[in-house]
């Protein structure tokens, strides 16, 4: 069926079945491989996306589901000669080793800090109506539908530490 | 031609004489850029044509033969474009590392529930998938033995004995006799297996996702029965490998047959179930240990008895006595392994092999010595560093262990650890605990080509890269060696053309792979030396200037053709003088809450000795990654096997917990300088798998210390230690 796809920008006109997942439409049909495909199953966070400014597993959505939808990848968020700086922060912290789940925890992290300057809590926020700082074990909370075999876990945090704290002084 | 070197003497640390002070700066990933933004490109990525796409069928049945196949029923459905069952070449299961050689094949006979049996193509993924789901199978299904505690077939795969072990037992005034339990684990690297076969007449590309790319190269031949010199394999990127990557694999074999058969490129990637179906895991480990000291602790015996389990005419059983042989002394020592042979998934090398498992038994033994004999823990281990190693008398090269237990106790707080269950905020115990790591060290044989030109140079070897760091220390080796800024060197991997190095495995790559790119630098710097008219001793390069005594040039000026050497390493006579293994020591701190049993880490520490190291900043990662393995065997990770059909049913990431990210604490990591000489000619020692060996048992003698409750049976899920608070009560 046909559907139109808006990712990072541009609109692209697909004939797909409805059965296309929106990571494999990315991925295969688009082209964009940056979006990582580690479980198929909602359960490791490597194809993180955003949908209209969320995170999604893009794995467990159909394609066919987003035709207004407004899609950022990992290659909307920065390319290798232009990289943002969350991206940058990921280079210096050693945010990553074999770098498959990297994209993933960079979109999620993308939208984690944004999620925390809103002041949405979380289950190790000090309360409901305060989230308090943005911790490390608050970004971890954030983060933790991000599996990182290579356990790169500290770097990662690490980095979404300063570019938080960079955004904030920005 | 190549220059062979034998590491027969111990060389001079010239990467201590060298100018351009890169070596061990903790620089960033060269290839860093590519991988935060996507732009990294992982074996099932690679932009190819007409791709076909291929999906594994898997056995349902435990043992058998499949006698009937339905092909007719899927045929027909939309973009199906083949159906291959049942061919002779496809394998069994994945080889084991450096087999070099096809796994057993025999594409209608099943020995475990999972087994790649065959591979449905199609235009499209979803319909490749659709087909494979339908495809109809009937077989003649056979009895088969599952249980490994319970198998009637076991074989006796390491015996060995030193002095009198029952004797020692006897007349030791502390002594320990305990059974360790430890569960079966996978790699579950991130990126599943994958891989795209492109044949053109009879030469077959894969891009594939391989750890050990001149071994797979002859094990993807063998398997499709054809020459190694039409096998070209391909892998710059490769999604963690952990061991699960060592051997040829199930999705190569079936790409290459389909790929061949349709005259069109395939592409197969293991679905996550199916990477847990059939890719090796560790072997569940059945540990008894008995200990034997005098009464300040010291050791008079180890005894180290396991039952591991593989798959019949599997070679291989897991080491875990590995570490057991060298770490600590006493004269009676004796050494037993047995292997069932039951039909579980297949059992190889997964991080660490030996040591992940049989450390935290051996290090949690020694936490029930110090117990015992009422001597603290990290004083203990200091008691029972030996002289010499005490089986074959050999020196160490070189051995920190005694300084890194005592640096990081210092740095730690160890002396604030307090009696068991002493310390209690509310509902939560807190406690310390402590474990020694140990990883032998190994060299391999490992070529590579360098290339200076008169603007940098470039590196080529089939070395990979898993996460390594290998990109990263490979330029700051090249780039040492030639006075060049890392920036001017550009380093290729993964290209079974290149020359062929040792691989990514067993921790020996970055130090085999790293001597090989010294060598041939070396050897280009005797050139460079040459054309200033001086010894390559007295030769200094930095930063693209050459200089012997007050002659200074530019290298561009210096050379007008690129100087290539290619140069290989070989292990030689040192290895019989000195034994050679890094050493470290883990410190960790948690939290168990009494009444759920829940265990929280809140503090990790470890401090390592690996001989030189060559990135501080990967080095770390790599010592981060190993820890927080630990922290998995110690709490979280169970492959959980079916006890009728042996299948693992914890078979996704929901049900087979990795440490996520509020597992883990921000942890500390701390090298002590270090040169082992008789290592390798960079004097560096392997560091991939030295920051699991031991790790998890810390996690676990910490939980002992806080509740008193002593964990054998491995990961300490809320239940197993539940069981034991509730014994308080
Ligand atoms: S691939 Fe989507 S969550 Fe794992
Ligand atoms: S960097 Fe390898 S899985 Fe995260």
């Amino acid at each position: 069926m046909d559907v139109t796809l808006s990712v990072n920008g541009e609109t692209h006109k697909l004939d797909i079945e409805p059965r296309v997942t929106l990571l494999d439409a990315l991925r295969d049909r688009l082209g964009l491989t940056g979006s990582k495909k580690g479980c198929d199953h909602g359960q490791c966070g490597a194809c993180t996306v955003l949908v209209n400014g969320r995170r999604v597993n893009s794995c467990l959505s159909l394609a066919v589901m987003h035709e207004d939808d407004e899609i950022t990848t990992i290659e909307g968020i920065g390319m290798p000669d232009d990289l943002a700086r969350l991206q940058q922060d990921f280079v210096e912290c050693d945010g990553y080793q074999c770098g498959y789940c990297t994209p993933g925890q960079i979109v999620s992290a993308t939208a984690a800090i944004e999620e925390a300057k809103l002041g949405w809590p979380s289950y190790v926020s000090p309360s409901l109506a305060d989230m308090g700082e943005l911790t490390d074990e608050e970004i971890a909370e954030r983060m933790s539908g991000n599996l990182c075999r290579c356990s790169a876990y500290p770097g990662i945090r690490q980095a979404i530490a300063r570019a938080a704290e960079a955004e904030d002084k920005a | 031609m190549t220059r062979t070197f034998r590491m027969n003497e111990v060389q001079p640390r010239l990467l201590d004489e060298t100018g351009q002070g890169i070596i061990g700066a903790p620089l960033v990933r060269p290839e860093g850029h590519l991988k935060v933004s996507g732009q990294a490109t992982y074996a099932a990525e690679a932009k190819v044509e007409n791709l076909a796409h291929g999906v594994l069928v898997r056995a349902t049945i435990t043992k058998g033969r499949v006698l009937r196949v339905d092909e007719a029923g899927v045929r027909d459905m939309p973009g199906v474009l083949a159906v291959h069952m049942t061919d002779e070449r496809m394998i069994r299961n994945p080889a084991q590392g450096m087999m070099g050689e096809s796994p057993v094949r025999d594409g209608k006979y099943i020995e475990y529930l999972g087994q790649p049996i065959g591979v449905v193509v199609a235009d499209t993924f979803e319909q490749a998938r659709d087909a494979a789901q339908r495809l109809k199978l009937e077989y003649s299904e056979e009895e088969a033995e599952v249980d490994p505690d319970n198998a009637s077939e076991t074989e006796w795969t390491d015996k060995e004995d030193y002095g009198d072990i029952d004797m020692a037992m006897d007349k030791a005034a502390h002594s320990v006799d305990e059974e360790y339990i430890t569960a079966a684990h996978v790699a579950g690297a991130m990126e599943p297996h994958a891989a795209i076969a492109v044949w053109e007449g009879d030469k077959v590309t894969l891009h594939g996702s391989c750890q050990l790319v001149q071994f797979n190269v002859k094990e993807l031949a063998d398997a499709l029965n054809i020459e190694e010199e039409n096998v070209r394999i391909l892998s710059p990127y490769i999604g963690g490998g952990f061991g699960s990557k060592l051997g040829i694999s199930n999705e190569a074999v079936a790409a290459a047959i389909a790929a061949k058969d349709l005259g069109r490129p395939v592409r197969v990637v293991m679905s996550r179930q199916q990477v847990f179906d059939a890719v090796l895991r560790r072997t569940e480990t059945t540990q008894r240990i008995r200990l034997a000291a005098e009464a300040d602790g010291t050791l008079l015996g180890i005894e180290h008895r396991d039952r591991v389990s593989n798959l019949p005419n599997e070679g291989f059983s897991e080491p875990t006595n590995q570490a057991t042989h060298f770490l600590y002394g006493g004269a009676n020592r004796r050494y037993r392994q047995e292997t069932a042979r039951i039909h579980r998934n297949p059992s190889g090398s997964v991080r660490a092999p030996g040591e992940a498992v049989g450390m935290v038994a051996l290090e949690t033994a020694m936490d029930e010595l110090a117990e015992a004999s009422g001597v603290d823990p990290v004083e203990l281990r200091l008691r029972n560093i030996p002289e010499t190693h005490p089986e074959t008398g050999l020196p160490y090269s070189a051995r920190m262990l005694a300084e890194c237990l005592k640096d990081g106790a210092s740095s730690f707080g160890w002396d604030q650890r307090q009696s068991p269950r002493a310390r209690r905020e509310g509902d939560w115990f807190t406690g310390m605990g402590v474990a020694s790591a140990a990883r032998m060290n190994m060299l391999l044989p490992s070529e590579a080509r360098v290339i200076l030109t008169p603007t940098g140079a470039i590196v080529e070897t089939d070395m990979t890269d898993i996460g390594t760091g290998t990109y990263a220390i490979l330029g700051q080796i090249a780039g040492e060696m030639l006075g060049l800024p890392r920036e001017l060197v550009e380093v290729r991997l993964g290209d079974s053309s290149f020359p062929k190095a040792a691989g990514s495995g067993g921790s020996f790559g970055a130090a085999s792979s790293g001597s090989s790119v010294f060598l041939a630098c070396k050897a280009i710097r005797d050139q460079i030396a040459d054309k200033m008219g001086c010894g390559g001793d007295d030769l200094t390069l930095s930063n693209g200037l050459a200089r012997c005594g007050n002659v200074e040039k530019k290298l561009e000026d210096l050379i007008d053709s690129d100087i290539v050497e290619v140069a290989q390493i070989k292990p030689g006579d040192t290895r019989k003088e000195a034994f050679s293994s890094g050493f470290g020591a883990h410190f960790a701190e948690v939290a168990v809450h009494a009444w759920t049993g829940e265990v929280r880490v809140k503090r990790m520490a470890g401090t390592f000795a690996a001989g030189r190291i060559l990135n501080e900043r990967t080095a770390r990662s790599q010592c981060w990654g190993g820890m927080i393995w630990g922290i998995g065997t110690a709490l979280t990770e169970a492959a959980e096997h079916d006890p009728r059909r042996g299948h693992i049913i914890t078979r996704d990431f929901a049900n087979y917990h990795m440490p996520a990210h509020l597992d883990v604490p921000q942890l500390d990591v701390k090298f002590l300088e270090e040169r082992d000489d008789y290592a390798n000619p960079i004097q560096a020692k392997g560091i991939g798998e030295l920051g699991i060996s031991g790790a998890g048992a810390a996690v676990t003698n910490a939980i002992y210390n806080a509740c008193g409750v002593r964990i054998r049976k491995f990961p300490a899920h809320p239940d197993v230690v539940l069981e034991g608070l509730m014994a308080f009560d």
